[in-house]
């Protein structure tokens, strides 16, 4: 399949009037421009992909292996890398610019990006876990896990059991946004709904890998 | 805020809006479709707040209908809204006029806002 895609970087949330005059809450991310520091093929690689190339960097910065990249694909150094993998690899060249009009408005996206750092949480925030009672008589354990298993036998707790811990700050993919609309003058995509991480962070978005079956996303 | 999100949302505001406040009353013109046809519906009542600021500022708009309080609320940039038309200004010392809610009849008046540079 031909996948587009494209690295931006997440400059917030705000909401736009829609043609119905309803509010739709959109992710602005200032998508590209990128260019292409590297096509791999199945020859070559043994796989079908396009590597991009977004950001400024300083050149001093770059370190020798990989500045041999943008030297062979004769671009300037840029901060973020990020491979692609599309059947149509070939149909691109080395040092093309690729800008935010790869997408259309109402195209599906998935979106990839580093999540928030949420630090250290309990079970309920980080695994959806419902606590234990407010009242009944439940003393300083209302947001605990409960029992973490049984008693002699096993005599161990189970590899992999979900509890307390560092939590976000992982990549995250949300899958199937709508591309809301499209402003190719300043190079901006309008995603309707959420996109991981915080303000400032560079994101992936790319065509959407599956389309929804039902009710607007 | 990125200068990009308050450029998109600079464009998004109406500047045809007329200003307002708390207490005023307003008669709002709203959009309506009702299938494939669009009609224009008058709703009448006192502004019980502002909230908001940019092109997501809301105001919520008070009337009592047949005995029951209606409340609508509006983005103040809302496209579905064709025009607004001032019917009087109100003085208050509030800017959340909830307090109205509790009031009924004579006592949910709202004394008229005279400028003092007079007109």
């Amino acid at each position: 399949m031909a996948i587009k895609g494209i690295l931006g970087t997440k400059l917030g949330m705000t909401q736009v009037f829609n043609d119905a005059g309803q509010i739709v809450p959109v992710t602005v991310v200032q998508a590209g421009p990128c260019v292409v520091t590297a096509v791999r093929t199945p020859d070559t690689d043994g796989y079908s992909a396009v590597q991009l190339g977004y950001g400024e960097i300083d050149p001093r910065k770059v370190t020798k292996p990989v500045s041999g990249v943008f030297r062979k694909a004769g671009v300037t150094p840029r901060r973020y890398l990020a491979e692609l993998r599309t059947d149509d690899a070939s149909e691109y060249t080395l040092g093309e610019e690729v800008t935010a009009e790869v997408f259309a408005s109402g195209q599906r996206v998935d979106v990839t990006g580093k999540s928030k750092g949420k630090g250290t949480a309990g079970v309920m925030k980080r695994h959806g876990f419902r606590g234990l009672g407010a009242a009944h008589g439940t003393q300083r354990k209302h947001r605990s896990p409960g029992s973490i298993g049984a008693c002699a036998t096993p005599a161990r707790v189970f590899k992999g059991l979900r509890m307390a811990g560092r939590m976000g700050g992982v990549r995250t993919t949300v899958q199937s946004l709508r591309v809301h609309s499209v402003d190719a003058e300043r190079g901006l995509l309008l995603i309707k709904g959420a996109v991981p991480g915080p303000s400032g962070r560079v994101v992936l978005v790319r065509t959407a890998a599956r389309t929804p079956t039902g009710g607007d996303a | 805020m990125h200068t990009a999100i308050a450029e998109i949302e600079q464009a998004q505001t109406r500047p045809d809006i007329p200003g307002f406040r708390p207490g005023d009353t307003l008669r709002v013109h709203v959009r309506v479709t009702e299938g494939n046809r669009s009609r224009i519906q008058v709703f009448q009542g006192v502004v019980i707040r502002r909230q908001g600021s940019g092109a997501r500022e809301t105001f919520t708009v008070r009337k009592v209908s047949y005995g029951v309080g209606v409340e609508r609320t509006f983005p103040v940039h809302s496209p579905s809204i064709d025009h607004i038309e001032p019917v009087t200004r109100g003085r208050v010392r509030r800017a959340k006029l909830y307090y109205l809610r509790e009031l009924r009849g004579k006592a949910a008046r709202i004394k008229e806002r005279r400028d003092h540079t007079g007109s």
